[in-house]
């Protein structure tokens, strides 16, 4: 893609004063990393870091269906949210293929708003407006106007806390507050495996929060220790761990879905779910050097969806759809790394776990 | 991390390499450049001594933490020692990339190759 066709956050100036790579990612030009990723990757870890994600997308539903209108798209039961709560959930097609995976927070009785990848954010947006048709709802596109930063660490709510005009959110909640003077959704949700909050703000103000939170000890992170953080912690990325031609079960996302509801795809689910998964995803480390990469194949099938070294464990890490009777933790398998066999063991969720230290 | 530089006293390959000559043995590594466009390196395989390496192809993989990049030779011949001690410590790559970063010594095939890589001035524009 031409480089001016790429769009830009809000936040670009920052990030280039900031000395950031800026990379083409999902049609924006994004920062991938600042002083390195496995600084900030180790930041986030131990005090906390904050990333643009003004990339990703945002659409709201309201109106008098929009519960149920949700409650037909979305595999998690829509009805569980409490006003003020958030909830992830996948989009499915009708044969279970995953178009996509979100957040949603309810933020008024018939009132909320999804959190789309910015790869799907106008394919969704479509399929919601298409199925909106047979109910009392408004499906509002508002990607355009909102910028998102993701606040994370473990220091991270103290910080976002003393800049805010009242307590934040717990986890899997959300509300409205100013933080740094700028009002906007603070939600208790993130993609790091550190507690933190994700702020939702308009994008003509994001300068300001973004120069509170630096002048208050937050590290600048890029997408690329955001990868490496989310796969430590074993959650999925569209496009490598998720996809069309894969479905919820067999992606290990069994417990978002909750055929009962009816929504899209629950049948081809359900049946998914009876029958077992020909093959499912599972965390792996390699045994040994190397990294495994997306796209690597596993001998005897199956493949590579992530990879990379973990800046925490010190080894090459990764998620793999493994044929299910090789898929329980424990079983070795091997890696085609482009010629090379890499040894490699399949592991429990997370890969990596916060040391608990009172 | 290193500074840019991009020493007189080497020869160039466009995609990024760098060999210095002394005789019919030369050393290889990649350019500051490289390393800097990689990131931090964490992993380096270097192959074996006494592979043939062959002037425009890869002989070696060098890892960032975000992808895997081939390293191009920049001449013909045959590997005579490589810096093992990059198999423990390939962060020497990006803080050093023209000493404790070089990745392997290789005895020439055809000295005459030389002069067809870019000087540091040739490569330097290469970059702008």
């Amino acid at each position: 893609m031409p480089a001016e066709t790429l769009q830009r956050t809000p936040l670009y100036d920052r990030h280039a004063a900031a000395g950031a790579k800026l990379v083409p990612f999902a049609g924006w030009e994004m920062p991938v990393e600042y002083e390195g990723i496995r600084t900030e990757h180790l930041a986030v870890r131990r005090h906390a870091g904050v990333f643009d994600v003004s990339h990703m997308g945002e659409i709201e539903t309201r109106g008098p269906q929009a519960e149920a209108f949700l409650q037909h798209l979305l595999s998690n039961d829509v009805r569980r949210i409490p006003v003020g709560g958030a909830q992830y959930s996948v989009l499915c097609r009708e044969d279970g293929g995953v178009l996509d995976d979100l957040f949603t927070y309810r933020i008024g009785e018939s009132h909320y708003l999804t959190v789309t990848n910015a790869s799907n954010h106008d394919k969704d947006l479509r399929w919601l407006q298409e199925h909106a048709a047979a109910f009392d709802v408004d499906v509002i596109d508002r990607a355009p106007g909102y910028a998102m930063l993701a606040v994370q660490g473990p220091a991270a709510r103290a910080i976002v806390g003393r800049l805010a005009d009242g307590a934040l959110p717990p986890r899997m909640h959300a509300c409205e507050r100013t933080v740094a003077g700028v009002p906007m959704l603070v939600c208790g949700t993130g993609y790091t495996g550190e507690d933190g909050v994700e702020l939702l703000l308009a994008g003509d103000a994001a300068d300001t929060v973004w120069d509170a939170l630096l002048g208050a000890g937050v590290t600048p992170v890029g997408l690329g220790a955001r990868d490496t953080l989310r796969l430590e912690v074993c959650f999925h990325l569209y496009g490598n761990d998720l996809m069309e031609e894969r479905g919820p079960i067999e992606a290990g996302l069994g417990w978002c879905c909750k055929e009962a509801t009816g929504f899209i795809g629950a049948e081809a689910v359900a049946a998914v779910r009876a029958a077992g998964p020909r093959e499912r995803l599972v965390p792996f480390v390699i045994d040994g050097p190397g990294i495994a990469r997306q796209h690597n194949a596993v001998i005897g099938g199956g493949e590579v969806t992530s990879g990379t070294l973990s800046a925490c464990l010190g080894v090459g890490i990764g998620m793999a759809y493994l044929p299910s009777e090789r898929a329980t933790p424990g079983t070795r398998f091997e890696i085609d790394v482009r010629g090379r066999v890499r040894p490699a063991l399949v592991k429990e969720k997370p890969l990596y776990r916060k040391e608990t230290t009172s | 991390m290193s500074e840019a530089s991009y020493p007189d006293d080497l020869r160039y390959h466009p995609e990024h390499d760098w060999a210095r000559v002394d005789g019919d043995v030369a050393t290889f590594g990649i350019t500051w450049y490289a390393q800097d466009a990689l990131g931090e390196v964490v992993f380096f395989d270097p192959p074996a001594v006494g592979t043939a390496v062959t002037k425009d192809a890869p002989y070696a993989e060098v890892e960032s933490v975000k992808a895997v990049s081939d390293v191009i030779s920049p001449l013909t011949g045959e590997i005579v020692e490589v810096n093992a001690a990059l198999a423990d410590t390939p962060e020497r790559i990006n803080d050093d990339p023209y000493g404790e970063g070089w990745m392997v010594k290789v005895r020439l095939a055809d000295v005459s190759e030389v002069d067809a890589l870019l000087d540091a001035d040739a490569y330097r524009s290469l970059l702008t």
